[in-house]
């Protein structure tokens, strides 16, 4: 039997881990919500963000922190560019375009990224700060990276959150999401303003794909299980909600650690059993949202 | 109407597809004009401010504002230019409170005398309302939140299309009765309508569009009852 202490402690690693689920779910949710496009090709560009990053920290000498300072802006003149570039012209009626090239580019980025970097797994160093942890109770200790991860994903659901809600830049998204047409009519140019929600998509990504290559090893061929994580902790959620999000995440993460404990090769098919269950009782996740 | 109108559309054909909606369509609006464009259903009326207000193609030079071509403009740079679309059917933003609509419409910063403050002298019930979602406004009101989010882009011209769509005889007449203290700032309206009525009191000038064609103007009074429902019934 497992003492109770760990259980605690099983569930709150996998919480934490929730975190990161959220965030790669936070910029998938963005996407669709904002243009009704879904990203295949998002779980690559988190790959592709902990490359740059690898590439930074290695050229620079920057820790992975302070490599976001670099890799977050970059990311979001990639995602821009790529929205203006190609993404806007597969944009219509038609849902199929979009899902089609963000398939071929998800492809071309893990390709890309196996020529330049090989297959070889690579790992971001982020020094004594990974094994830190704070001592909770006997038996019971958080880790402090995986706390960092956890509490900067709420930073980022509040950011976000934040600038939908607050800013004109999210009134722009809300309205371009509700109407189109009708945005273009109050001077809202929709390819310039898909492209700044495509440039805040990738900017999530990148701390997302930061906190991943910090944690675990990672190599070109990880994005499309990362890409589903992301769907999973979104449905849960409930679209459009992006504390649901964040539930869905945490949801994911625990639902995966209690299954990792029962069996190390039950921690994906947790995962995913909780998720179908979801579906099959709440078809709208557990915080859709409300019009 | 003396020297260059404030808009001119020339010979105007529009297409769906392979379907003609508009052919060879004319008109002018005058500075501080008010027009009005008549016609059943499907006579090409939507089509025509669509196609002015950019949200259709056209050929450069077939729509013109102060003298300058504008037809291949897209919608979002026509609007900088000073023409604001009230679209049929309202189409408020749901995900938007009453404020954020008429903030949106603003969001250009085109300078003009529309303002919040000046939107909630002109319609009152609008800055009660204005922290409740759009959608949970009466028909009339929505329209009122239609009308003042096109104001707040400060246009030169303001095509409505069919404002009384819907709404009670009582509810049409009281924003009818708003018309003027907006064309007291210098502003053009083009008026589409399917109340007749209500559009010939109105408007300066009219124009009668039949099956995407032109085939009548003239001015309220020189024009008869019967002209109008024969232009409109195409009988």
């Amino acid at each position: 039997m497992v003492p109770l202490m760990e259980w605690v402690n099983i569930i709150l690693q996998g919480a934490l881990l929730g975190g990161l689920y959220a965030m790669f779910a936070a910029g998938l949710s963005l996407i669709f919500g904002v243009m009704r496009l879904v990203n295949i090709a998002h779980g690559d560009l988190i790959v592709l963000a902990a490359y740059l990053s690898l590439l930074a920290t290695d050229a620079f000498g920057l820790g992975p922190m302070t490599s976001l300072l670099v890799v977050v802006p970059l990311m979001a003149v990639i995602g821009y560019t790529l929205q203006r570039g190609i993404l806007n012209q597969t944009l219509g009626p038609d849902l199929l375009p979009p899902l089609l090239v963000t398939f071929g580019l998800s492809i071309i980025i893990q390709n890309g990224l196996l020529e330049l970097f090989t297959a070889d797994s690579r790992r971001l160093q982020a020094g004594a700060v990974e094994v830190a942890s704070l001592h909770v109770a006997d038996g019971l200790s958080i880790g402090v990276l995986p706390l960092l991860q956890f509490v900067t994903a709420i930073a980022v659901i509040a950011v976000l959150q934040l600038v939908f809600y607050r800013t004109a830049l999210g009134r722009a998204f809300r309205a371009t999401s509700d109407d189109q047409d009708v945005a273009q009519l109050m001077g809202l140019d929709n390819r310039h303003v898909f492209g700044l929600a495509m440039a805040l998509s990738l900017a999530v990504v990148a701390i997302a794909g930061i906190f991943l290559a910090v944690r675990t090893n990672f190599d070109p061929a990880i994005g499309p299980a990362r890409l589903i994580f992301g769907f999973e902790a979104v449905i849960i959620g409930g679209l459009g909600s992006m504390w649901g999000t964040l539930a869905g995440g945490i949801i994911l993460g625990v639902a995966q650690a209690i299954g990792a404990q029962l069996d190390p090769g039950w921690q994906l098919l947790a995962g995913h059993i909780a998720f179908l269950i979801i579906l099959a009782i709440k078809p709208d996740g557990l915080f859709p949202k409300v019009q | 109407m003396a020297g260059t109108p404030l808009l001119e559309v020339h010979g105007l054909d529009a297409f769906y597809g392979d379907f003609q909606a508009l052919f060879g369509v004319s008109l002018r609006v005058g500075q501080g004009q008010v027009v009005a464009v008549l016609g059943a259903n499907g006579a090409g009326k939507s089509t025509l401010l669509k196609s002015i207000a950019g949200l259709m193609a056209s050929p450069r030079e077939a729509i013109c504002l102060d003298g300058e071509a504008i037809g291949s403009l897209r919608a979002s740079d026509v609007v900088g230019r000073g023409i604001a679309l009230v679209p049929e059917g309202r189409r408020l933003f749901p995900s938007l409170s009453v404020e954020e609509n008429l903030l949106i419409g603003g969001q250009l910063g085109r300078p003009g005398p529309w303002t919040l403050a000046r939107i909630y002298e002109l319609f009152p019930v609008l800055e009660e309302r204005r922290s409740q979602p759009s959608m949970s406004l009466s028909g009339g009101q929505q329209q009122m939140v239609a009308i003042s989010r096109a104001l707040m882009s400060n246009p030169k011209l303001l095509l409505c299309d069919e404002i009384s769509l819907g709404l009670a005889p009582i509810i049409i007449k009281d924003i009818y009765a708003r018309l003027p203290t907006i064309t007291a700032e210098g502003i053009s309206l083009v008026i589409v309508e399917q109340d007749i009525v209500q559009a010939l009191t109105a408007a300066q000038h009219v124009y009668c569009l039949q099956e995407g064609r032109m085939v009548l103007e003239g001015t309220p009074t020189t024009l008869t009852r019967e002209a109008i429902s024969a232009a409109y019934f195409g009988v």
